[in-house]
């Protein structure tokens, strides 16, 4: 709990983070955040900026390989209760799409980021398929874009250190999978609904 | 004492009556003001109530108030840097910027030691964040690049810490036991560099004609300007007897010193915004332009005034 604060409020201070909902409202009701990502306090950012109701229900999905590393990550990761999920080593039988299904149960949402990895600049990688997957099987859930504006400058890729600029974290109205949308068509469909919030 | 109360009752009364001018101005939808103008006024009006409040508590804990100056700085160079493009190539010299130079500039302050902190900026941090981008290895555009940092650091730390340094300036004609000379006159300084801001804009509502610059302000007007100028000079000659300052005159010549500084500022800014303004419309800074719309013409005016007063009122002169 003081972990939760201190992390949330240091957040903050270091993002100077202004959040705002463009035609979307927050909701406990069961959804997928999805985001652009251009730094590690992404995912302590998208997270935090759900008001205390939601983000009790709301679990990240984090890389296992960063986020397993040392004590202090994995109690972070602990604090904001994310979902570790191996990149190195994808199973068949072990996809992480039907284990992140298994753990949100009927009640959970997830904060994903599916670009996979974090981008350099400004713009938006080519979304991985993980999404398409997961509407697939849960159709009803809704799919809230993400827009994370300003983040690659404050943490850029390969620095440790963050430079206290500002930034802003907009959410977007909601979009479900298609019945019969191809996988290309709905990644890009989903891809362009995060970009159209950069000039909202 | 009696100054004191004196002043911070002036000021008092001002802020009022600006306060019911701007709630006024806001239910005069027939005199054909844009709702615009009446914002900006309303919030350089709240910004001003901010500021007293804030150099209330300079009569009682002057370092208190350096420190409450050097937050006002990091937010407002924060606003800067975000406005400005920056490389990646950069950061680290960013790093340097926010978390070394600007705190250690309002230490020096608050610590009186004037002969470092008059140079720590436009010397040792000017060579070092040169050095520093150079080190990155990214020259594409590098002058403009090291060049915006310079400014941003400059204008946001360097001239507004001079504000709070004026709680420490000696002058000749402090008497040894009026121990909050100096606080009046930082509340003296604010409340003139705010007041003319509110009587341009006044002015150039009542009587501009000829704009200034039309491309950057599409409301400052030369009327407007010297007017405002002229109605600060006779605020600061009003206010003489709260200042160190021996003669009247010289209250007004240093008010209208203020008023020329302090639109000069707000000029600057705008340019500043105007040039970025398409790029960052509102969605990264808060509220009508952010903390470093609200503190321009401070930034412009304090070092001036800081300097002229320690030149011909200072007690080593």
């Amino acid at each position: 709990m003081i972990t939760e604060t201190l992390l949330t409020w240091t957040s903050r201070f270091i993002s100077g983070v202004s959040v705002r909902w463009v035609e979307s409202q927050p909701d406990t009701c069961q959804r997928v955040y999805f985001a652009n990502h251009t730094s590690h306090l992404d995912v302590v950012l998208v997270w935090s900026a759900l008001p205390t109701e939601v983000r009790r229900l709301t679990r990240p999905i984090a890389a296992k390989d960063y986020w397993n590393r040392g004590a202090i990550r994995r109690h972070l990761a602990g604090v904001f209760n994310a979902m570790l999920i191996d990149r190195t080593e994808i199973k068949v039988h072990q996809s992480p799409v039907d284990m992140m299904l298994r753990e949100i149960g009927n009640t959970h949402s997830l904060i994903i980021f599916p670009e996979g990895g974090r981008t350099h600049g400004e713009e938006i990688g080519d979304f991985k398929s993980g999404l398409y997957y997961l509407s697939k099987k849960r159709p009803e859930l809704e799919l809230v874009p993400v827009f994370i504006n300003n983040m690659n400058r404050i943490l850029p890729r390969g620095e440790f250190l963050p430079v206290p600029l500002l930034s802003s974290i907009t959410f977007g109205p909601p979009i479900w999978l298609e019945a019969g949308e191809p996988k290309i068509e709905f990644l890009t469909r989903a891809r362009e609904a995060v970009l159209s919030l950069k000039d909202n | 004492m009696i100054k004191d109360w004196a002043l911070l009752g002036t000021v008092l009364a001002l802020l009022t009556a600006a306060t019911f001018v701007g709630q006024w101005l806001k239910r005069q939808t027939s005199l054909g003001l844009e709702a615009r103008a009446v914002n900006s006024f309303n919030s350089r009006v709240q910004a001003w109530w901010f500021f007293s409040i804030v150099l209330g508590a300079a009569f009682f804990f002057p370092r208190l108030t350096v420190v409450l100056f050097g937050l006002l700085a990091f937010w407002a160079l924060r606003e800067f840097i975000t406005l400005t493009p920056t490389r990646m190539g950069d950061h680290r010299a960013l790093f340097w910027v926010f978390f070394f130079f600007t705190p250690m500039q309002f230490v020096l302050v608050a610590y009186e030691n004037y002969p470092f902190y008059s140079i720590l900026i436009p010397v040792y941090a000017f060579l070092f964040l040169a050095a520093r981008v150079a080190i990155s290895g990214d020259y594409t555009r590098f002058l403009e690049r090291v060049a915006k940092i310079q400014f941003g650091l400059l204008v946001c730390v360097y001239c507004l810490s001079f504000a709070p340094a004026l709680l420490f300036l000696k002058c000749k004609n402090m008497l040894d036991d009026d121990a909050s000379a100096n606080a009046r006159l930082l509340l003296f300084f604010v409340t003139i560099v705010l007041f003319s801001e509110l009587l341009q804009f006044i002015c150039s509502r009542l009587f501009g004609k000829h704009l200034i610059a039309e491309p950057i302000d599409t409301q400052r007007t030369w009327e407007g300007f010297l007017g405002g100028a002229g109605a600060t000079t006779v605020a600061g000659i009003v206010l003489y007897w709260a200042t160190p300052f021996p003669h009247w005159w010289q209250a007004g010549a240093m008010s209208l010193l203020i008023a020329v500084m302090a639109s000069a500022g707000a000029l600057t800014m705008a340019a500043i915004k105007r040039d970025r303004g398409e790029v960052t419309s509102g969605t990264l800074i808060e509220g009508h332009g952010g903390v470093l719309s609200r503190i321009d013409a401070l930034c412009f005016a304090a070092p001036v005034f800081y300097h002229v007063t320690g030149y011909f009122f200072g007690l080593s002169s």
